[in-house]
């Protein structure tokens, strides 16, 4: 039987198709982090300019997406470290937040690179509710474009959760001033402590557009006995980390706990911490694995001696002279299954812990009590407003929502990226064009080859493990609230980690037609993702590659079938460390590394499209 | 040459019964060509070595010189070995085989070297059937001094530049088989499942295992006209029989209809099962082979382990050799004494 003879024995209907790498989410997925990133932060590429050293370069690469890549080197939930291709390799992720934070740190003077003020304005106003990242993003995508900008604040200071939810120790003011300020500059008008008590009324001024960038402002409550008897020492978490940050509330009893274990709880007991507590328990209902908050938020806060305590579900607050003296508890036993799922619990117990005050970090929810029902939005069955995924207009045209006031509390790069999205969105209902109607996304392709075996990125592999972000030492960072604790990437850490970056958006183009199926790149393949095998289904080419290929999370990149014996080239984009050794080894550049450039539009590319069509 | 040193990452690999991946069966990094036949050869080494769980510090390679014989530094980094003169492997693999028994040799040869300067050795080391493994990496042309023909070149080839052939050539296969090897294949760099298994059978098998392996020179031997290209090789090539490589703690029977699977167990471990595949032909038989191979000479590449006869006594056996390796041995028995050596010579008084 020769090879030409070998087909697939179930015939042609069950083949996979070739890949069609021009769709733009084909390669955008094997930038594995970019994908996961909400704004589609495109990485590998920033991580090259940190390398060579270019620091505003990478800030500028870094804000057309993200728009805080200072405030975000610090405190972003990292979607895309968990996402990182090096944990499948081996174990840790490449520090990409903390990278964006060295860019930040090290950059020049970015002012005459920002979107500037325009001459004159397009005689659109558009009012956004709310100085959170989400309106603020929104207010950096039109204003260059001569949109009049007004951002309506509630408190003092604009920045949303960012200023009144997120500790100085974690994030610096100066930080977060400075990011606003490049938006505030180009030409925005704020209004502080200005808090919009009627959309009815509000609307009747007029505006082009509104955009509703309000948060969601409403910590959960915990009602069990004794609530309302000790409410003077029972704090809903972000209500109590806004007064710690606007320096209404300056000190906490000696024994505090903390219920709940998400993010805020971890801001909550450290910050406890700063304000004179001793002693600092966070409470939680299960166990470790069903944690909310980051694993480095926890790790940071036990480096701060803070106890985590599990299986304990709160049962009532415990008074004694009208006073809160401590907290009961039922102690949880749990069955667990294979998958990690809870499948029964009990309680085993109860306990009494003491305590002074007791801070409640149980999550949190968008609330419109400022928002009638008659004015032609729409709300839903828990109360959230009906907004759209992908224009964010509401139903009531005109009226836009976004960051965690459209679809409940999720997190800062997401709220840009919902700014970036209803930017676009406004500025094509104030030109009187469908918001539906928008841009697609694209991919540039460009070969990476410089000469023969040379390319324009580091192509080797770096075995090096993942630096370590050194820490204030313990007995510094208590001395004030604003010590931040995170001192940055030293100049050495930051040469060891960027060469840790696998370059996922250099990718390994093959040209079926080219091919020899002389199997030099099967050889060579230091991860063995490729095979030239028989076409079939998918379930059946996975299990028939050089090493099977279970991680259906993963596309199989498909060739055309190959002209010497009809079979086709297969890639399993799982672990490719994209070193481009296929393409060295090939004798015929079958196979070649190109730079894949992921075109995600914004206002502005719609702007210009506008132009061009006129 | 590539850029970089392949990277070296292994958490995703399956470990043998050393607890070793098949990264540990690999050498330096090859300067052949980009896109060699060679290269390939030199991945099924790695992959048939790692899967017998063989301690790489029990292999010994040989070779001559030529572009396969460079290939011995590119498996089996931990492994003995020596590059040697032109055509002459067989004398050294001969050599180390006599004096120590205990190690796999491996010997890795090409046309030019086996076929013309090394074609007396070539054919002595398989008359006195030597325990070894010989891979002859067949491109039909001299690759290292730029692609002039070789012994194995067929009749009417034709060079890159465009002169033709008119030599008949010399194939290894035939000569094996006239020369009475006791292991006969063939191959093709671009089989590796045909390929390993044939690289277990021949390093188990008890004497000289031949196999003729057609490994395309890209550089120099890869274009129409040409009968030892990649395109030209996928088009007539014709797997006769298929040999699985059963090692010896695995229950032979289980997988195979016991009409169609001819088991031959090999003496160094393990079984090979042949399996037809569509020709009515037994592999075991040199008449059968012999004829088979002439009447399709030009007509269609013929591989698979084409003829094996493991009843031969092998030349440590034929010569009464030690089974011990001499460096193992005491002094007293290397180097009896001068009496012992006056009864010898009685012996031939």
């Amino acid at each position: 039987m020769s090879y030409a003879a070998q087909s697939n024995p179930a015939g042609p209907h069950s083949m996979m198709k070739p890949t069609d790498i021009h769709d733009p989410d084909y390669f955008h997925k094997v930038v594995d982090c970019q994908w996961a990133c909400p704004a589609h932060t495109p990485v590998p590429e920033y991580i090259r300019l940190i390398a060579q050293g270019r620091f505003t370069d990478a800030y500028m690469v870094n804000r057309r997406s993200n728009v805080f890549p200072g405030i975000l080197g610090r405190v972003c939930d990292r979607p895309c470290e968990p996402a990182c291709r090096r944990t499948r390799v081996e174990d840790q992720p490449v520090a990409i937040c903390r990278l964006k934070r060295v860019a930040a740190d090290h950059r020049g003077e970015v002012k005459h690179l920002l979107p500037q003020k325009p001459k004159k304005t397009n005689g659109k106003r558009v009012a956004l509710i709310g100085a959170g990242p989400a309106s603020l993003t929104v207010a950096n995508d039109l204003a260059p474009l001569g949109y009049e900008c007004t951002v309506f604040e509630a408190l003092e200071r604009p920045g949303g959760l960012m200023i009144s939810n997120i500790p100085s120790f974690r994030l610096p003011e100066e930080v977060l001033d400075e990011e606003i300020g490049y938006i505030l500059d180009m030409g925005v008008t704020l209004k502080t402590g200005h808090r919009v008590d009627s959309l009815k009324d509000f609307l009747k001024q007029g505006w082009d557009a509104v955009f509703v960038g309000s948060g969601a402002p409403k910590g959960k409550d915990l009602k069990i006995p004794g609530r309302e008897e000790a409410a003077a020492n029972i704090h809903i978490g972000i209500e109590w980390l806004e007064s710690v940050a606007f320096d209404h509330v300056k000190s906490i009893g000696k024994q505090v706990l903390i219920i709940g274990v998400g993010n805020t709880a971890m801001d909550c007991c450290r910050t406890s911490l700063r304000l004179g507590a001793d002693s600092v328990k966070v409470m939680a209902r299960k166990p470790r694995q069903f944690f909310k908050a980051s694993p480095w938020e926890l790790e940071d806060a036990e480096e701060e001696n803070i106890e985590i305590v599990v299986n304990h579900s709160p049962k009532r607050f415990v008074v004694e002279n009208g006073r809160l003296t401590g907290m009961a508890f039922e102690t949880m036993e749990y069955d667990i299954d294979a998958s990690g799922e809870i499948t029964g619990q009990r309680v085993t117990g109860e306990v009494v812990i003491p305590c002074d005050d007791v801070i409640l970090a149980i999550g949190q929810e968008n609330a419109f009590p400022w928002i009638e029902r008659d004015i032609g939005i729409e709300f839903g069955k828990w109360d959230e407003p009906v907004v759209d995924k992908t224009t964010f207009e509401s139903t009531k045209k005109g009226v836009f929502f976004g960051g965690d006031a459209a679809f409940g509390p999720l997190n800062i790069i997401w709220a840009v990226e919902h700014g970036h999205q209803a930017a676009i969105s406004i500025h094509k209902h104030c030109m009187g064009e469908s918001v539906q109607d928008r841009m697609p996304r694209g991919v540039n392709l460009t070969t990476a080859k410089m000469g023969v075996n040379e390319w324009s990125y580091a192509n080797d592999y770096d075995p090096a493990l993942r630096r370590k972000m050194q820490h204030v030492e313990l007995k510094k960072r208590f001395q004030s609230l604003d010590v931040e604790v995170e001192l940055g990437f030293s100049p050495e850490q930051t040469a060891v980690e960027v060469a840790r970056c696998l370059n996922c958006d250099v990718q390994t183009v093959f040209t079926a037609e080219s091919c020899v199926e002389c199997d030099a790149c099967v050889d060579i393949c230091p991860v063995d993702c490729l095979t030239i095998a028989p076409n079939g289904a998918e379930d059946d080419l996975r299990t028939r590659l050089k090493a099977p290929a279970p991680n259906r999370d993963q596309a199989l990149y498909v060739s055309n079938p190959l002209k010497d014996t009809g079979r086709v080239m297969v890639k399993d984009e799982n672990l490719c460390v994209h070193c481009g050794l296929c393409a060295e080894r090939c004798p015929t550049a079958a196979w070649d590394m190109q730079l894949s450039d992921i075109f995600l539009p914004h206002a502005d590319d719609e702007a210009r499209r506008r132009e061009a069509a006129e | 040459m590539t850029s970089i040193v392949k990277p070296r990452i292994d958490k995703h690999l399956p470990r043998n019964a050393l607890g070793l991946t098949v990264r540990d069966y690999e050498g330096v990094m090859s300067t052949l060509c980009a896109g060699c036949g060679h290269d390939s050869i030199t991945a099924a080494f790695v992959q048939a070595f790692h899967q017998l769980d063989l301690e790489p510090h029990r292999a010994a390679k040989v070779s001559g010189i030529g572009c396969s014989s460079k290939t011995t530094a590119y498996f089996l980094g931990q492994s003995h070995g020596i590059n040697s003169v032109h055509g002459r492997m067989p004398s050294v693999a001969s050599g180390a085989a006599a004096v120590n028994p205990e190690l796999y040799y491996i010997g890795v040869s090409g046309d030019g070297d086996s076929l013309s300067i090394g074609l007396g050795q070539f054919a002595h080391a398989i008359r006195r059937n030597v325990n070894m493994l010989y891979v002859i990496e067949n491109n039909g042309v001299y690759g290292l001094t730029k692609g002039q023909f070789s012994a194995s070149a067929d009749i009417g080839t034709r060079a890159k530049k465009g002169e033709v052939n008119e030599m008949s050539p010399i194939d290894p296969v035939m000569m094996g088989l006239t020369l009475g090897a006791s292991f006969v294949a063939r191959s093709f760099s671009g089989d590796k499942k045909q390929l390993v298994p044939l690289i277990k059978a021949g390093l188990m098998h008890r004497g000289f295992a031949l196999i003729d392996v057609i490994s395309p020179c890209v550089t120099f031997n890869d274009h129409a006209g040409s009968t030892k290209s990649y395109a030209h090789t996928y088009k007539y090539y014709h797997p006769v029989v298929h040999a699985d490589f059963v090692p010896e703690e695995t229950e032979v029977t289980a997988d195979y209809d016991a009409g169609e699977a001819m088991p031959v167990k090999m003496h160094h471990g393990g079984t090979v099962m042949l399996r037809k595949t569509g020709r009515d032909y037994d592999p075991r038989d040199r008449d059968q082979a012999f004829e088979l191979m002439r009447k399709m000479e030009g007509r269609e590449i013929l591989t698979g382990l084409l003829y094996l006869d493991e009843s031969r006594a092998d030349m440590a056996e034929m010569a009464k050799l030690p089974q011990t390796p001499l460096n193992a041995l005491p002094h007293e028995a290397l180097c009896p004494g001068s009496s012992r050596l006056a009864e010898i010579m009685k012996g031939y008084g």
